[in-house]
């Protein structure tokens, strides 16, 4: 007997970044709530969409209640939205750049038309170190308090042993972010410092990101709507998130094969990139992504200066997504590779490819 | 005063967990001195136990007994002990593989310096003298001289009295910080005046402000000082005492907008009994001597406010 097949699924609408606006990232913002830090980054953006608080189709954001230790924080960023009459409206603890990825597959589904994404953290409240612990397994790792700098630092001796990196190696890529963040007047850290002491040996000061208070939006349209609202949208050709178990002792810590599944399921190796912004707190995750990702030696690397130059946790994930697109929207990049990252020693990565039109 | 403020704020929680039969008897065999592993459908040993493996999902229920040495595949020197780490003194993060394991185990090692430590040392359990059934049961490794041995032994996982549960503490400081517009707002509340912002789109005026109109997504602007009388738009009666609460029940819980406010916000209703109060009751606050805000509203004594005054604050 015949199966019967089912009709082919239309063709989904492309998805494109028409729009990307940060605060100015910083040690500390003692003076303001996070509708203080998010109402100027959403107006900007929302400017440069052409939309009015509250227009957008559909509002999904990014944030963690542990970093400043106040429960349900979400909900007072959506006094800076303009959230009433009520919106359509979500919200992952976790990077904005899975808010991104929400918001994508709903506009996929064809409900919404435009959707505004955001991210903030304000890990200045509380100490960053310490928090990050508490997102490790309760069983076998959280009651021994294993902080983010040590996690990275088993990482990186790793690399080490392995012959992937050493600590002048570190100390070029800690160098080099920091150099390029001059031209990014939003970093924290705008210029190459010492490599400095030991914080959790193989890692020093410089291998370290900086602790960051800061805020990001971008605005997603689709097809029509897109190329109404940007000369030049970054579409989204391929966007992907995998992870790796959490137990750190089964993984092989030089190697990223979530990165490398979410790149190939997104199209990365599919085509040369011109461009890649990654979520590389630590020196050495830099070395590991590049493995993974095999870019070759022509491929600009976050010439934004990436997460060593500013790491507004929650929201430096988003930051990658939205650089990219903004080379993309300035003409700078015509095809580029975005990455954001979750949990310790890159377990859980996201990977988006983002493409202007052609020529 | 300071033009923003900031108080210290802690959150401390037991976080309780149950176990499940891998973990219960993983941590029950720790205070007991043996390392249990558990054995995946293609062989290898995992240690620390899961209940699922991580590459197939299968459900894992094989328990086999590994050794307390082992090897470390990977190290960091932590020159500054943080609270709640294993040790309080220099020590090494290390991922450890046991005996007979194929995976590795993280913990602390105590050593006297980096250069003591390096990735193939060949280490040992050093166990609490105080065990209770989790993993701070080996209070961390100490290298060791020995020779690998990889046999494991199988283990029905079955113990006297087996931990089924765990509590880990934790506690986080943060400095809490309200903003620019709540910082106001509390200078104010010092001198018993109750300041909202007004809505330059909408010209509703905010109280408590926070900085933004929650209708209409902008900056809140003017600030407009508001009360001290106002209207109970609504209200409820709480019959269930709150633990630590020095206030007897029944008592009246309440919408309350001050005159000159188009938000309500929440106080006390008191001086008058709950059945008597009512949506549209005018009400004025109660100060006490050394309250940062009003203990409780009493009634005023005025006509009530007519309903079409309030409706748009419900
Ligand atoms: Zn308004």
């Amino acid at each position: 007997m015949a199966a019967l097949s089912p009709a082919p699924a239309p063709a989904p609408v492309p998805v494109a970044v028409v729009a990307f606006a940060q605060s100015d990232h910083r040690r500390a913002t003692p003076g303001t709530s996070e509708a203080e830090l998010l109402l100027p980054v959403l107006r900007d953006v929302l400017d440069q969409a052409g939309l009015a608080p509250g227009e957008a189709d559909f509002t999904c954001s990014g944030s963690s209640d542990y970093l400043a230790g106040r429960p349900f924080s979400f909900t007072l960023t959506l006094d800076a939205v303009g959230a009433w009459p009520p919106v359509a409206e979500s919200h992952v603890e976790m990077d904005g750049a899975w808010a991104l990825y929400e918001a994508w597959v709903k506009l996929l589904t064809g409900e919404a038309d435009t959707a505004l994404v955001y991210a903030h953290g304000t890990s200045s409240a509380g100490s960053l170190r310490d928090v990050l612990s508490r997102q490790l397994d309760p069983y076998y790792a959280a009651p021994l308090w294993p902080d983010s700098v040590a996690l990275a630092a088993l990482q990186a001796q790793a690399l080490i042993d392995a012959g992937d990196t050493d600590e002048d190696d570190l100390a070029r890529i800690a160098a080099r972010n920091r150099t390029v963040a001059r031209a990014n007047p939003h970093a924290q850290l705008r210029a190459a410092g010492p490599h400095g002491d030991y914080v959790v040996r193989p890692l020093r000061t410089a291998d370290c990101p900086p602790v960051s208070d800061g805020a990001a939006a971008v605005v997603l349209a689709a097809g029509d709507t897109a190329r109404r609202m940007h000369e030049r949208p970054a579409w989204i050709r391929g966007i992907d998130h995998r992870v790796e178990p959490h137990a750190l002792g089964v993984r092989d810590l030089t190697d990223s094969p979530s990165t490398r599944r979410a790149a190939e399921r997104a199209g990365a190796y599919d085509a040369p990139l011109d461009l890649a912004e990654l979520h590389a707190p630590f020196t050495s995750q830099e070395v590991v992504l590049r493995k993974a990702l095999r870019l070759a030696d022509d491929v600009r690397v976050n010439p934004s200066g990436g997460a060593l130059a500013a790491n507004p946790v929650m929201a430096t994930g988003l930051i990658r997504l939205g650089e990219a697109a903004a080379r993309i929207h300035r003409g700078e990049a015509r095809r580029a590779l975005a990455h954001a990252t979750s949990g310790p020693c890159l377990q859980h990565n996201l990977v988006a490819v983002l493409e202007g039109d052609s020529a | 005063m300071p033009d923003h403020l900031t108080a210290p704020l802690v959150v401390e929680f037991p976080f309780t967990r149950s176990l499940g039969p891998v973990q219960s008897a993983f941590l029950t065999g720790l205070r007991e001195r043996t390392v249990l592993g558990v054995r995946t459908h293609d062989g290898r040993v995992l240690v620390p136990p899961v209940e699922y493996d991580p590459d197939t999902a299968d459900e894992l229920r094989g328990l086999v007994e590994v050794g307390t040495t082992g090897t470390v595949t990977t190290w960091a020197w932590n020159p500054a002990p943080r609270r709640g780490q294993p040790l309080g003194t220099p020590f090494a993060w290390v991922l450890v593989r046991l005996d007979g394991a194929d995976t590795a185990l993280l913990h602390a090692l105590d050593a006297p310096g980096p250069e003591a430590v390096h990735t193939g040392l060949r280490v040992r359990v050093r166990w609490a003298e105080r065990r209770t059934g989790a993993i701070t049961d080996i209070a961390c490794f100490e290298p060791h001289d020995s020779t690998t041995r990889t046999q494991t032994r199988p283990h029905d996982g079955a113990f006297v009295d087996p931990v089924t549960g765990i509590t880990t503490p934790a506690r986080l400081d943060y400095t809490y910080t309200p903003g620019r517009a709540q910082t106001r707002h509390l200078h104010a509340l010092a001198r018993r005046r109750t300041v909202g912002e007004r809505c330059p789109a909408c010209h509703k005026v905010c109280v408590p402000p926070r900085g933004a109109c929650p209708t209409c997504g902008v900056a809140t602007t003017d600030r407009v000082e508001v009360g001290p009388r106002g209207t109970v738009t609504t209200f409820c009666v709480v019959n269930i005492k709150a633990r630590g609460l020095p206030i007897d029940v029944p008592y009246v819980y309440a919408h309350i907008a001050l005159d000159g406010a188009d938000l309500a916000l929440h106080g006390r209703i008191a001086g008058i009994p709950c059945n008597e109060v009512r949506m549209g009751l005018r009400v004025e606050p109660v100060w006490t001597d050394d309250g940062p805000y009003p203990d409780h509203y009493r009634p005023t004594g005025e006509p009530d406010a007519p309903y079409d005054t309030y409706k748009g604050m419900l």
